[in-house]
């Protein structure tokens, strides 16, 4: 990115200045960061552990009382609880994994070298650049009974489901929640994935190439493992932002019909329903949900990212 | 030389032979291409037609689902431009995510800086705290930011939403700003440092100008990342007052079919993605750039 630095430069000897010692001046730079972090994080997070060992009553403010780990044994006792986290987590491995193998499939795509290649590039940024909410409107368009293009390309095609209310069956709910999280993200994997690609050699391929590697053998045995910590990168952050997915079965379906994530019960709980402590306490069980996916994979990707840490 | 000629001939004829016998390969290989082109292209495209086409319907039109408008109007976009709610939650949007923005540049470069160039104890430890911010589930402090701001006075402002996008926009823009200041030749804030500047000097005079791009970057991804949020956005508000586009737009859909205004609701999604889809495209190299910083160094 910058020029060259010359190499003549000198090494400046040490030497005393004046301002701040580093130690000091560092500390000064980090801390308004800190501060808000400090904030706006970890103060509400502590306060969230606090309000979900207590019954809280909104008619009353201020009149809580102790009640322990009540609000978790209800949590974990209740079916709305198991049910809303086997949606999170069957949303987030299919559409997770389909992410991946389309992403893969575009990053390959987009790294071929082909006359209009800059122009693909550009398209795939633009499901990335609508807005959440954005999204979950047009596939409700898209799939919408009678409207929906879906429905009109089933009936021109003579096939079955033509009238189908998509998203208000139960499975078929939960398949445009994660088709559209799919096309919204998969994009992105595929940039993550390109970037990855582009730092492996060719002169890796063509050697390959003259030992009689087919194709799918150059995937497997060079491709696949030097892209190893790009996709994990990629599987990372797509799999945290997967299990706290809101804004999506907010606005495609209210959360009805078996698409109710953790987030989505964890606020109808905390707003719809006013039960601040039980709603904490759901709330406290998805951040740790999370927490743990997280640990499992910085375990998994392990030296990959020891390596990372380590460089910053 | 002869025996370089040599070598030279037998690799042309290599290549010959074996671009004889893959000529065939490499045809179907080409169709493959161009079918995986097209495909993406729609697969990426065609939604972002389907709501401008709905958007472009009304009345009747609008239920038939035609591919499209046989008479297309812009009344949905000026019934959502005469629509004092739709009109300031763009303004509180715009507020917000440029506020949040514009602090989190300030605040996150001097937090990158010193995690790219100081010395200091627990380094480690800050990244990690900075790390696991971007991991955090925004429902997890939804409740008590929402107490917590009616306390105090912070519910249903333009500030109850700055601070709480400001945290979460912090750890990207870090991140961002971390690898573009190490990629910074550290001799040319060396050379700063021995003509006399402090550190701080050298940060602000050296380093910040150097980086603009990084600057770019990051602030671009992190407006997008705050004009996105959605969930606090819905529960730290209550009123046209201080709500978000997204936030608004939600209020606005219906919970079934048959309440929701398609033609306005599509016309306003147009209008709030259409700046942001032509901000990525024009700044499309230093996006990816941002996006991909860190994912393929390790």
């Amino acid at each position: 990115m910058a020029t060259t630095a010359e190499a003549t430069f000198v090494k400046p000897r040490k030497r005393r200045r004046s301002g701040l010692s580093e130690r000091r001046l560092a500390a000064a730079m980090v801390s308004p960061s800190l501060i808000v972090i400090v904030i706006v994080a970890a103060y509400p997070i502590a306060y969230a552990i606090w309000l979900s060992l207590h019954q809280y009553s909104v008619i009353h403010p201020g009149l809580s009382r102790w009640v322990g780990v009540d609000n978790y044994k209800d949590a974990l006792t209740s079916s709305t609880f198991w049910s809303s986290a086997k949606t999170t987590f069957i949303f987030t491995i299919i559409s997770v994994s389909l992410e991946l193998v389309i992403g893969m499939a575009m990053a390959l795509l987009m790294h071929a070298a082909f006359r209009g290649r800059s122009v693909l590039r550009a398209v795939v940024l633009v499901p990335w650049a609508i807005l959440t909410v954005g999204t979950a409107i047009m596939w409700r368009s898209i799939v919408a009974p009678d409207v929906g293009f879906f429905n009109q390309v089933l009936k021109a095609l003579h096939l079955p489901g033509a009238n189908t209310v998509w998203l208000a069956h139960n499975g078929y709910a939960l398949a445009v929640m994660i088709f559209a999280d799919v096309w919204k993200t998969a994009p992105f994997m595929a940039l993550l994935l390109l970037a990855g690609l582009q730092v492996i050699p060719d002169v890796l391929y063509d050697a390959a190439k003259v030992d009689g590697a087919t194709g799918w053998q150059r995937f497997v045995r060079i491709t696949l493992p030097l892209l190893k910590p790009a996709i994990l990168v990629a599987l990372i952050f797509r799999t945290l932002d997967a299990l706290r997915i809101f804004d999506l079965p907010y606005v495609l379906t209210q959360g009805s019909n078996g698409t109710t994530t953790l987030s989505l019960y964890a606020y109808q709980q905390l707003t719809q329903n006013r039960l601040i402590g039980p709603g904490s306490a759901l709330s406290v069980l998805t951040f740790i949900i999370v927490m743990a996916v997280s640990l499992l994979y910085i375990r998994l990707a392990g030296d990959n990212l020891r390596t990372m840490a380590a460089e910053s | 030389m002869s025996s370089q000629a040599v070598a030279r001939g037998r690799v042309r004829m290599r290549t010959r032979t074996r671009a004889q016998t893959g000529r065939r390969r490499t045809r179907t290989n080409q169709i493959l291409l161009w079918v995986g082109v097209v495909a993406t292209i729609l697969f990426c495209l065609f939604p972002f037609y389907w709501i401008i086409n709905t958007s472009l319907k009304t009345g009747a039109e609008l239920s038939q689902g035609s591919l499209f408008p046989h008479h297309p109007s812009l009344d949905n976009y000026s019934s959502i431009f005469k629509n004092s709610d739709f009109t300031t939650a763009l303004r509180t949007s715009l507020i917000d995510a440029g506020a949040a923005t514009l602090i989190s540049l300030v605040v996150g470069s001097f937090c990158a800086y010193a995690l790219a160039r100081l010395r200091f104890p627990r380094k480690f430890l800050l990244l990690a705290v900075v790390l696991s911010i971007s991991t955090f589930p925004p429902i997890a402090i939804a409740a008590p930011l929402f107490k917590l701001w009616t306390d105090i006075g912070l519910y249903n402002t333009y500030l109850g939403l700055i601070l709480p996008f400001l945290t979460f926009v912090l750890p990207l823009t870090i991140y961002i700003l971390t690898s573009f200041f190490r990629e910074i030749p550290k001799e040319l804030e060396e050379a700063a440092l021995v003509d006399g500047a402090t550190h701080f000097q050298a940060f602000r005079k050296v380093v910040v100008p150097l980086a603009a791009p990084g600057l770019a970057t990051a602030g671009i991804l992190t407006f997008i990342g705050a004009w996105n949020e959605f969930l606090l956005a819905v529960t730290l508000t209550s009123s046209s007052k201080a709500r978000t586009v997204p936030a608004a737009i939600a209020f606005f859909t219906g919970a079934t079919e048959h309440e929701v205004p398609f033609g306005s609701i599509s016309a306003a999604s147009v209008v709030i993605s259409v700046p942001l889809i032509l901000l990525v495209l024009f700044f499309q190299k230093r996006i990816v750039a941002g996006l991909t910083a860190g994912a393929v160094k390790g």
